[in-house]
């Protein structure tokens, strides 16, 4: 094994680029579950993002219109589970599932005659003076926009959260929508809007493979990291900070086990693939101290 | 004549299937304390769902100061100057104190500016409250008075309050009513919810009845017994358990040193506990909630095992146990939340009825269960209990929550037991019901077993025990004989007030 291949800055500046789709995807669950809501269809909504991301950024040639794209398609099949779970009242993990596994499908269908085409790229840009800080600048800032547009999403997700009224109404309908409703919220509303913010994030995260990771369209190519993302989301106590730790944990073993693959560990390919899941669940479940929010998961009626 | 604070006249509002109101028209003045007296199911709540907008009527009007007053929702109502301290607490666990109060407001200040009003009106009211606690870990009695602390930042010219002391010592309870009489003095109007009759009568100036959504009559509340108001909301006469004197047997039930550990993070741990219970006679434990009672039920069950030696019965040592040797033994017990401890929601009172009976009734064999059995046995507590359902075929969750009472207990007492536990056996339960359930649990003593109720329906402990022991924080106070024993005492036993003092406004 030779390990002076790896390069420790290109490994760290890679590790940004991989977190960013689960940190994108998590950071809306996020938002979703802390409303109350358990949506399992992350999965689905991230492949429909890629989809319709690669598509309409293919048709305009820009990959701005494709991210905003792929927010609108991941939050319109959003829109079908919020329907279902919040005014017909099904239930929330089995349409969740189903939502996976329609989105799966739905993707496929569109992605056909999209197979083997290159996604246009983000114009190479440079961030002045901070990119050319000698280490640092390679690794934080010499990456793509939408990188910070992620991260720039989960600080706002914070602040959202801690700091305004909406989002304390927001938590408060997560925590007891009876409590909620009786004090005059609107709890339908709030998990809808909740709801569609987590499909337009999943819907970013999966463009986000498809026009700057990879960057073409393959079917399946989520390849379960919609449920990493929602892993992640429970590990980190429903906190953004942790969120982003986690995210970032995973995109760097991730990084790191395919250089070691490339670097020809001795270690069999099957325990490195594995590697980033265990890393993330592992250290997440040690710092683990939080509690769901108290209605996650359940159906709310303004009965009586 | 002055121009009463609210005048509601002719609300009516019908749910399918049921009337809720029908008619109802009162006045409450500024000021006053109005008491809204009826039996669970009467309409209270949707009437005052109504005044604070969370209903709308079918038909009727509300006049607030001559206005006309119709919230479409809560945020009006609370607009208006309407506030509501509500039955099952409207706070959110996970936060503190200053963000449940942001909450309930509809403009609310920063959370310093909240925090520093909070210190001051809980200073000038004599409720203590640290701002930035978290709600989870608030005793019932500090819950309670971040609900009305919520209400008074508004400045609320009514306030209604929904059965607010049925979690609180007798303590807290004066506490409470010092506060509402100087709110009333400084011409707040409270409606006030409640069936607990001598706190209305200690407190309130006025009182509307409400039977089957309907106003079925006014009273003075201070001159008018308890018992005439009781039979004014049931609409017949009151059957008042007896308790006969019976002499009392050996010992058959002893727990000696008990200690556990706390089971989850929300619990209590037991410390310590020695007991000794005689056949024959009623112990009752009192104890505001989230003390310890779950914890003691479960080991007394055998829900939770402790060391053999801890719990004995008859002299043998039985605190390894789980449930169904306890049962076969005669130890029997029926805990609390009806739907989903006591019994399963979904399955049929037959299958409930086998659950706890199939080791004393036999009601298998060889692993497989006697239906026919089974069911004349469900029929048999129907019929002996007045369960008023369609039959044993019916799911649990179809009966009101005082029928599925009288089951849950029923089911135990059928069982012959030679100890009986049972855990807030009257909880939500109507008053005719509760005597039922009360005097069936004295006719179980007087044939000798030995019955011992948990509940913080201190008037029901005084009604039916021999001998009265309050736990707190998980210790057992000495038991005393119920008899003779004072409201001071009992609060006392209680644990006091925890650290509540009484209003001192400067008027």
């Amino acid at each position: 094994m030779d390990l002076s291949s790896i390069n420790p800055i290109l490994l760290l500046a890679s590790l940004m680029v991989a977190a960013t789709p689960i940190m994108l995807a998590a950071i809306g669950e996020l938002v979703v579950e802390r409303a109350g809501v358990l949506n399992l269809g992350v999965e689905g909504m991230m492949i429909t993002g890629a989809v319709c991301g690669f598509v309409v950024a293919v048709n305009t040639g820009s990959p701005w219109v494709g991210f905003i794209g792929a927010a609108v398609g991941g939050a319109l099949l959003s829109l079908i589970f919020g329907f279902l779970t919040q005014f017909l009242m099904s239930n929330q993990v089995a349409t969740g599932l189903a939502l996976t596994l329609f989105g799966l499908g739905l993707s496929a269908l569109m992605g056909q005659g999209y197979i083997g085409i290159k996604a246009p790229a983000f114009p190479d840009w440079d961030i002045p003076l901070l990119g050319d800080i000698p280490v640092i600048g390679p690794i934080v800032f010499q990456h793509d926009p939408m990188v910070y547009v992620g991260l720039a999403i989960v600080a706002a997700v914070w602040a959202f959260l801690k700091y305004s009224r909406a989002g304390l109404i927001l938590r408060a309908v997560g925590e007891n929508h009876e409590a909620a409703h009786a004090l005059g919220y609107h709890v339908i509303r709030v998990r809808m809007l909740a709801i569609m913010f987590g499909g337009a994030c999943a819907g970013l995260g999966g463009a986000y493979l498809s026009l700057v990771r990879v960057p073409q369209w393959t079917e399946g190519m989520t390849a379960g990291a919609g449920w990493i993302a929602l892993a992640i989301v429970v590990f980190a106590s429903w906190r953004p900070g942790r969120l982003l730790l986690g995210a970032y944990l995973f995109g760097g073993v991730t990084v790191l086990q395919l250089n070691l693959q490339a670097a020809g560990a001795a270690i069999a390919v099957e325990y490195l693939s594995m590697a980033p899941y265990l890393a993330t669940i592992a250290v997440l479940v040690i710092m683990r101290a939080g509690r769901a929010p108290g209605s996650l998961g359940q159906s709310f009626h303004a009965s009586r | 004549m002055t121009e009463p604070l609210l005048r509601l006249s002719g609300l009516t509002k019908a749910y399918p299937g049921v009337v809720a109101n029908k008619d109802v028209s009162f006045d409450i003045g500024r000021g006053e304390v109005h008491a809204l007296l009826g039996e669970n199911g009467a309409g209270k709540s949707t009437l005052v769902k109504t005044i604070y907008g969370l209903v709308k009527p079918d038909s009727g009007t509300m006049l607030l100061e001559g206005q006309s007053f119709q919230p479409p929702e809560p945020r009006a109502a609370r607009a208006a100057g309407v506030a509501m301290v509500f039955q099952h607490f409207s706070l959110f666990d996970a936060m503190n104190v200053a963000e449940n109060i942001a909450l309930g407001m509809e403009n609310p200040p920063p959370q310093a500016e909240i925090a520093a009003q909070v210190r001051a009106v809980s200073d000038q009211y004599g409720l203590p409250l640290d701002p930035t606690r978290i709600v989870g870990e608030l005793s019932a009695g500090e819950r309670q008075r971040v609900e009305i602390i919520r209400c008074l930042l508004q400045d609320p010219k009514l306030l209604i309050m929904d059965e607010p002391t049925s979690v609180l010592t007798p303590q807290e309870v004066a506490i409470l009513f010092e506060t509402l009489r100087k709110l009333s003095a400084e011409g707040t109007a409270i409606l006030y919810i409640s069936h607990k009759l001598e706190e209305i009568r200690a407190l309130c100036d006025n009182a509307t009845v409400l039977r089957l959504g309907q106003v079925v009559g006014t009273c003075d509340p201070r001159a008018t017994s308890a018992r005439e108001m009781a039979e004014l909301m049931v609409g017949t006469v009151l059957h008042v358990p007896e308790k006969a004197a019976r002499p009392m047997g050996d010992v058959i039930l002893s727990l000696k040193g008990l200690s556990a550990k706390a089971p989850h993070r929300f619990g209590t741990a037991l410390r310590d506990i020695n007991l000794e219970v005689r056949k024959g006679e009623v112990l009752g434990i009192g104890g505001v909630a989230g003390n310890g009672q779950d914890e003691l039920v479960a080991a007394l069950s055998g829900e939770m095992k402790t060391a053999s030696a801890m719990v004995t019965f008859k002299g043998q040592p039985i605190g390894h146990l789980s449930p169904n040797p306890r049962r076969k033994l005669g130890l029997l017990a029926a805990p609390e939340e009806r739907m989903g401890h006591a019994a399963a929601p979904d399955m049929s009172l037959t299958e409930n009825a086998i659950l706890t009976a199939m080791t004393r009734q036999k009601l298998t064999s060889r692993g497989f269960l006697h239906w026919a059995q089974a069911r004349r046995f469900a029929e048999g507590v129907i019929k002996t209990f007045d369960v008023r359902t369609p039959g044993p075929q019916n799911a649990a969750r179809s009966l009101s929550g005082g029928n599925l009472q009288k089951f849950v207990i029923g089911r135990e007492i059928m069982q012959d037991p030679e100890v009986l536990i049972v855990n807030q056996p009257t909880w939500g339960v109507d008053a005719s019901a509760a005597a039922a359930i009360r005097q069936a649990l004295l006719d179980l003593a007087a044939k000798g077993t030995a019955v011992i109720v948990i509940s913080q329906d201190l008037d029901e402990l005084m009604e039916i025990s021999d001998r009265f022991a309050a736990l707190n924080e998980g210790r057992l106070s000495a038991p005393r004989p119920a008899a003779g024993l004072t409201v001071d005492e009992i609060g006392l036993m209680l644990g006091g007030a925890h650290d509540m003092e009484v209003a001192h406004v400067d008027a």
